[in-house]
């Protein structure tokens, strides 16, 4: 495991695809990294050497990318509401299996911290598991009453949470679905009634290895949600009553939303700030409201994700990038 | 009825209905003539006018503007086609966006006009050329569709406004959108599915009570009027009386009486009711409505906040026009569904889509225009039009049309002529059924 050090972060590569892109994530090994892009293709691309492989199958926009445990699968998920499973390990990957699994967008893919388990959540208001190996439907069941934006998995592997637009984030007990308590978001939902808009949301959920804290990203203070004026917020909760601990917030960044946060550790969150400001990393830890550091990137960010073993976080731009950071010196 | 003799000299700037439908030679001292139609009235021309006197007309206004491409033409898999997909509807060969399936199966009735080219990217002045079919200049006001049609097709027996527009909040008052046609053929606003403000009697005023302020009102208005007459003193006048054949009428705008199953059909929403709303005025005999949807000014987060709004409107739309087709009233009333303008192909830093008039479209159904049709198209980006290029003058032209009013006409205001829309525009003929 490599020594952190959030003040040296720096971006180390840079790699062009043809169409803006719009998520991201890293490999188990972290030995390459998978974007989707606007143009509803996939990338993979190899770190650290950058070679790249399109891979075509969606038929909208994949907002939604896990990996299993060993890194050999890939699954995405997309706004036409398929479920894609690719042989992301193969030089050439392959669609081995594509399920229509929900009624519009999907949202979230993430597996269980066995692997065993994929959950997707998406518009249709609907949870459903998965397992990873068959693409076997384990259970499915009725959850918002509006858009599910988010999802992970508790690392205890018997609780799952879910968010929604109106920033309720649910903790259900996967044994038998049953919802054992809703932690209050809804300083991530900001209607505007001048606007007629609802905005908001708990864009991303992120659990602390240690299972005793959990955060929920997104923004607040939507002044002018159609013109992009709102600011990041993340959420800090305490896992064993679900009390609200601390609201992260940051100066100077009247156009920002969060659209993905990550726990570094049992303390400290990244997150990644796009909107009319820029593109942000954001760390916050248990200590004081306000970020810990920023580091500001090149371009507008949609996503990130963060690999612990080798500190290094990806970000999908805007500028059609995919950019690698070290969290290092 | 007597002609009207102004204090200030000037005609009435009114074309009276039943002079107009009896062919009385008196319609010359009318200075709201309509050149060429009036002074030569047949028999079978009065017949065509009590035939326009059915006909109404709805404006849905996607306050904003709503993006075509989330909407009427989406152009799926392209670089500017955002993440929505195109759905068959139940006409072979239209495909419109994934975010209207309920609207995907009234096609049939629905004329999309894909060609639309305003080249006006503000929100204030592609409104007022939507809606009045002429570029805001500061030389002369034109009157708004709604007031046109009211003064075109409304009967005032009916004890309602002619020009209603529903807002989602507020309202209650009267709208400013009738320029030389007069304060009577202004609006009232409607505060969402609410009837119009201080229309009911209060309880402590009984009918007797009631009866005589109105009459004493009025002799005293008949004694000021016969000195001191003018445009102005008529209109308030008119409204007195038009605010009194209201509170008659109030049930009118009561959603409550409709049917729970009418209601589940159109939805829970504010729009849902306010068509179903739409829907009981129309049946009554208000010959122009118009519904804002707001909001779609989505520079930020177009797709979500598409998600949400269209999602809306599907439901309460689609119901509108089943509605209308299954009582017969379609073939009578034109619908329209129009913005200021569209939204750009382009997608923004932050999921948005900006202003853009260069290429966007408007939906039509009802009374004269060719239904379960797609007239005009953009190029494979939605960045240009390649056929069937039109704009607000040729619309505007379109809708009066539509309903049976000949758009070439004039009106005569302070003894000027004044053509009723714009003429260096023209009817969308291929769009005339």
């Amino acid at each position: 495991m490599i020594d952190l050090d959030i003040q040296k972060s720096h971006v180390i590569h840079q790699w062009k695809a043809d169409s803006p892109l719009i998520a991201c994530r890293i490999s188990p090994r972290g030995d390459q990294c998978v974007s989707a892009a606007q143009d509803s293709t996939l990338q993979r691309w190899n770190i650290p050497g950058g070679e790249k492989v399109v891979l075509k199958g969606h038929e909208s926009w994949a907002h939604a990318l896990t990996y299993n445990t060993t890194g050999d699968l890939l699954i995405s998920g997309g706004c036409e509401g398929r479920l894609i499973w690719w042989s992301i390990a193969d030089a050439e990957p392959k669609a081995i299996r594509t399920i229509d699994a929900h009624q519009g967008w999907i949202r979230g893919v993430e597996r269980s911290p066995d692997g065993q388990t994929l959950v997707s959540v998406g518009n249709d208001r609907t949870i459903r598991l998965w397992k990873t190996d068959s693409g076997e439907k384990l259970a499915e069941w009725s959850a918002h009453d509006r858009h599910i934006y988010s999802a992970a998995f508790h690392p205890d592997g018997v609780h799952l949470l879910t968010g929604d637009l109106m920033g309720k984030i649910h903790v259900w007990k996967l044994a038998d679905r049953t919802l054992v308590r809703t932690l209050d978001g809804s300083t991530l939902y900001g209607p505007n009634p001048g606007q007629a808009a609802e905005f908001g949301g708990v864009r991303s959920l992120a659990i602390s290895p240690n299972g005793t804290e959990v955060f929920a990203a997104g923004t607040h203070k939507g002044s002018n949600p159609f013109g992009a004026v709102h600011e990041p917020l993340l959420l800090r909760f305490q896992w064993t009553d679900g009390a609200l601990t601390k609201s992260h917030v940051c100066d100077g960044i009247p156009g920002g939303l969060l659209f993905r946060a990550c726990s570094l550790n049992d303390a400290t969150v990244v997150s990644v700030s796009g909107g009319s400001t820029g593109g942000i990393l954001l760390f916050f830890n248990a200590t004081q409201e306000k970020e810990v550091h920023r580091a500001m990137l090149p371009n507008i960010a949609r996503d990130m994700d963060f690999h612990a073993a080798t500190g290094l976080v990806a970000s999908a731009h805007h500028d059609s990038h995919l950019r690698i950071s070290g969290l290092f010196a | 009825m007597k002609i009207a003799k102004y204090a200030c000299g000037s005609m009435d700037h009114i074309v009276n209905r039943r002079r107009f439908l009896s062919g009385v030679a008196g319609s010359v001292a009318t200075t709201g003539a309509v050149v060429g139609g009036l002074g030569t009235l047949t028999q079978g021309i009065a017949a065509a006018e009590i035939q326009r006197r059915d006909m109404r007309v709805v404006v849905f206004n996607m306050h904003g503007g709503l993006s075509q491409l989330e909407s009427w033409d989406p152009k799926p898999l392209t670089r500017t086609g955002g993440p929505f997909r195109a759905i068959p509807t139940s006409v072979p060969g239209i495909h419109i966006s994934e975010l209207l399936p309920m609207t995907a199966k009234q096609m049939h009735h629905l004329c999309l006009l894909r060609g639309v080219n305003t080249s006006e990217d503000d929100h204030g002045k592609g409104a007022y050329m939507m809606l009045t079919g002429r570029r805001q200049t500061p030389s002369a006001e034109f009157p708004q569709i709604g007031s046109v049609a009211a003064k075109m097709l409304h009967d005032d027996q009916t004890g309602l406004p002619g020009h209603i527009v529903v807002t989602p909040g507020g309202g209650g008052g009267r709208g400013n959108e009738a320029a030389y046609l007069g304060p009577k053929f202004s609006s009232i606003q409607l505060g969402g599915d609410k009837p119009p403000q201080n229309s009911n009697k209060p309880d402590a005023v009984s009918d007797e009570a009631e009866k005589r302020r109105h009459e004493i009102r009025r002799k005293i208005n008949e004694q000021f009027l016969n000195q001191r007459r003018s445009a102005i003193t008529d209109a308030y006048t008119h409204s007195y009386e038009q605010a009194l054949k209201l509170m008659e009428r109030r049930e009118v705008f009561d959603v409550s009486k409709e049917p729970d199953s009418a209601k589940q059909r159109y939805g829970s929403s504010d729009l849902g009711r306010q068509c179903l709303m739409a829907r009981r005025l129309l049946e009554n005999g208000v010959s122009f409505v118009q519904v804002t949807h707001s909001n779609y000014d989505t520079h930020n987060d177009n797709f979500n906040f598409h998600i949400e709004q269209v999602g809306e409107f599907d439901q309460a739309f689609a119901t509108f026009i089943d509605d209308l087709a299954q009582r017969g009233m379609l073939e009578k009333t034109l619908v329209v569904v129009l913005s200021e303008f569209g939204r750009t192909p382009n997608i923004n830093l932050y999921y948005g889509r900006d202003h853009w008039s260069k290429a966007w479209s408007i939906a039509m159904a009802g009374a004269g225009v060719q239904h379960g049709a797609a007239f005009g198209k953009t190029n494979e980006e939605g960045t240009e039009v390649i056929d069937g290029q039109c704009d607000h003058g040729d619309i505007f032209h379109t809708i009066l049309r539509a309903v049976g009013v000949d758009s070439s006409q004039s009106l005569i205001v302070d003894g000027r002529e004044v053509p009723i829309a714009d003429p260096a525009a023209e009817p969308i003929w291929k769009v005339l059924a």
